[in-house]
């Protein structure tokens, strides 16, 4: 590590202790002062933040990198460099890979990948064994390799005495937290889109909002009969928040995420088949959205994720109901929730950091590291944010090795324009540096 | 008109009654001594077929015979999709051998809008999955239409069957309000789409209060397979509770009109005297098929000018 002086000079620092303007001195990769006017040391890099928001990285909790198995989509060199630009300083790269990451040497192998990358790259474990939901995966073994969410991901754990044992076992890992994709697979067997007017109308076979909401209050109540902690990923029907909320309310340790798509579009987005919008859990109907924000807002949802999912464009070229699903959205979760909540004042700045960055890397256990507050002697995984650039999206223009983005066409307001990983920047003037 | 993916894209009432007064130039070409004009003469229309499917390939490919263009056919079954081609090369494929319309038949809804966003040539929709059919709704007006026309207003038409998972049904719910006609959606619950949120009709679970007031019922192919997947128990349990048996044909008006796109399944939803009697259209409807795909590929290929 060199001793060199990073000054991120001009903006104003928002963080769990408010926003003020200041600068903000990194030394060694730690942040090393944080005052206004700050004059550089000799030799120092100075990164200028005029008219930007200094903040501490994001931490996507739900990208696929793709790594192993299908690194023409995705690698985590890749999805790292996307997720840089994004503003992340880190991500937590799920399981589905293949083979899937339910063994200590695939984690290794995915962790020492990460190590070269443009953010601090985390894995989730397998709950179980293949995903295959009957035995255990060496969860232990995954906990002391530092992974500290397990999911069987894309394939809910349906059996209820399987997701008891998950619970029970992990009460012995502290920080460890069973994370669901919540989706019944018996309701949404041979389904590709949410079951509504739309999917009635289209002749799509549907995937039914109860699907996921039956499953988390069984999972509810499985948290309560173990005292296990419990992350829903994904959150995306408004029943599922309103037992989240109730939870919550009755002290179980429950957090929910959402993904920035679903506090956005609707299944109407389906109506021209095209498979880009194609996701499991589904884009849902307005209502849903409407649910999605409000409990975002109340704190019901804890984090917004991004379920990063890059597919090669064969993939996807070809009939909705053939193709699989997943969006991108590491590069453009920032923008996204900033063009659509933020500028129209239905969330704070401050809320949206929160939700994309102080409270995800709390319920990754990341705390130590990331998520701020940006204070003397913490590591400095800072992002700077412009809130006034407006970028249209282009496919063809992101990082990822895939094209899949829900958002090609968009016009957005706010950008990055730094990123630093332990103060070394991995995104300078809005270029990534590896 | 550049496509016909769905029902919506002939443009409303005017534009289906447009193509159903075309179709009945085409009928007249039919019944000469050579039904083949040259309309089309120079123009190459390519079925790609990926579901079986007999009588309305044969039908597309009638009718663009008859109007003297070439004809290729692509079936899954001798067919490099067996090798794993995808449908976006297939089309580029049979693109590249230069086609002015392209038929697609395939399992899955929205197919043919995938196609005819890659294709520089048109596309007929032939049936993509559970979503539509357009060419069969508009058969099935034109029959109805011979019979009871030329306006369909108030016409009462009951659908009976598997509506959830009925291409034939979505189109010609669309089609056949559009020309005005009175729509009841008729069978188990477990058969009927998920929610019916903007659907001009109405949904009964009891197919004989409907019968005696109805013009026309049309009957959908029940498939076995449905019992696997728990929506009704049994073939004997359906015929008798919504299956239009003889006994309830002899309860309807006697000018109601029975009509299904077959094939039908005799003794299911449609008793074979039912199907055999002089109420059914069955017949007239596949007759028709040809004129209507003419008249489908007259619209998208011919050159504006008379059919000769």
């Amino acid at each position: 590590m060199s001793s060199a002086e990073v000054l991120v000079k001009g903006g104003r620092v928002l963080d769990q202790n408010g926003e003020r303007a200041a600068d903000v001195r990194v030394v060694d990769g730690l942040i090393a002062e944080v005052a206004a006017g700050l004059a550089p040391g000799a030799g120092a890099t100075v990164l200028d933040a005029e008219g930007c928001v200094v903040t501490s990285g994001l931490v996507d909790i739900q990208v696929h990198f793709r790594e192993p198995g299908r690194e023409d989509a995705e690698n985590v060199e890749s999805g790292a460099r996307a997720a840089a630009l994004g503003g992340c300083t880190a991500v937590v790269c799920m399981p589905n890979t293949d083979p899937p990451l339910d063994d200590a040497a695939v984690v290794q192998a995915v962790l020492e990948r990460g190590r070269r990358a443009a953010c601090d790259v985390r894995v989730a474990g397998c709950i179980t064994k293949g995903r295959a939901g009957s035995e255990l995966a060496p969860l232990g073994e995954l906990y002391d390799l530092g992974v500290r969410i397990f999911t069987d991901d894309g394939d809910c754990v349906a059996d209820a005495g399987v997701m008891r044992r998950a619970f029970e076992y992990t009460r012995a890992l502290p920080g460890a937290v069973v994370a669901q994709h919540a989706e019944d697979p018996a309701l949404v067997r041979g389904g590709h889109m949410h079951e509504g007017a739309w999917s009635a109308r289209l002749g799509i076979p549907g995937r039914p909002a109860e699907a996921e909401s039956s499953i988390v209050a069984r999972d509810i109540a499985l948290a309560r009969l173990t005292g296990g902690r419990y992350h829903l990923l994904h959150l995306s029907a408004g029943a599922s928040a309103t037992l989240v909320r109730a939870a919550k309310a009755e002290g179980l340790r429950v957090t929910a995420e959402c993904t920035p798509q679903h506090l956005v579009l609707t299944d109407e987005a389906c109506a021209q088949f095209d498979p880009v919008f194609k996701m499991n859990p589904p884009l849902r109907e307005q209502a849903a959205v409407d649910a999605l924000r409000a409990a975002l807002l109340d704190g019901t949802i804890d984090a917004i994720a991004t379920d990063h999912a890059p597919h090669a464009p064969e993939t996807k070229d070809v009939p909705f109901e053939e193709a699989p699903p997943g969006m991108l959205g590491v590069e453009t979760a920032f923008s996204v929730v900033y063009t659509t909540l933020v500028e129209p004042g239905l969330l704070t700045l401050a809320q949206a950091f929160a939700a994309l960055s102080w409270n995800p890397a709390r319920i990754a256990g990341l705390e130590a590291e990331h998520g701020g507050p940006i204070e003397v002697g913490r590591p400095a995984h800072l992002c700077v944010f412009d809130t006034t650039e407006r970028w249209q999206v282009d496919g063809h223009r992101l990082a990822s090795r895939s094209r899949n983005s829900p958002w090609e066409g968009w016009k957005l307001t706010g950008k990055v324009r730094h990123t630093l990983l332990r103060g070394a920047p991995t995104v300078r003037d809005g270029a990534a540096t590896r | 008109m550049k496509h016909l993916c769905s029902v919506d894209d002939l443009g409303g009432r005017a534009g289906i009654e447009q193509m159903l007064d075309l179709t009945d130039s085409f009928v007249e070409i039919q019944q000469r001594d050579i039904p083949k004009v040259p309309a089309l003469r120079g123009k190459t229309v390519v079925s790609l077929f990926f579901e079986d499917s007999t009588r309305t390939r044969l039908s597309f490919e009638t009718a663009a015979k008859r109007l003297s263009a070439d004809t290729m056919t692509f079936t899954v079954g001798s067919s490099s999709v067996k090798k794993g081609e995808s449908l976006l090369d297939t089309v580029q494929t049979v693109e590249a051998m230069g086609v002015d319309a392209i038929v697609v038949r395939h399992g899955a809804a929205g197919a043919a809008h995938r196609v005819a966003s890659w294709a520089e040539a048109s596309v007929v929709n032939g049936g993509d999955g559970r979503h539509e059919h357009p060419t069969q709704a508009l058969l099935d007006a034109f029959t109805l239409r011979r019979h009871r026309g030329p306006s369909l207003d108030g016409c009462r038409v009951a659908i009976v069957g598997d509506i959830r998972n009925s291409r034939v049904a979505r189109s010609n719910v669309k089609l056949f309000h559009e020309l005005g006609c009175d729509l009841t959606l008729v069978g188990p619950p477990t058969l009927m789409p998920e929610r019916l949120d903007g659907w001009p009709v109405s949904v009964s679970y009891n197919i004989d209060e409907v019968l005696p007031d109805v013009d026309v019922v049309y009957l959908l192919r029940i498939q076995r397979e449905r019992i696997d997947q728990a929506l009704f128990p049994t073939l004997r349990e359906y015929a008798n509770r919504w299956g239009l048996t003889a006994a309830r044909a002899a309860r309807m008006k006697p000018d109601t009109f029975v009509m299904h796109p077959g094939p039908m399944n005799r003794g299911v939803e449609i008793a074979a005297e039912v199907a055999d009697s002089s109420r059914s259209l069955v017949t007239e409807q596949v007759a028709n098929g040809v004129a209507v795909r003419m008249a489908v590929l007259w619209s998208l290929l011919g050159s504006g000018g008379p059919v000769v």
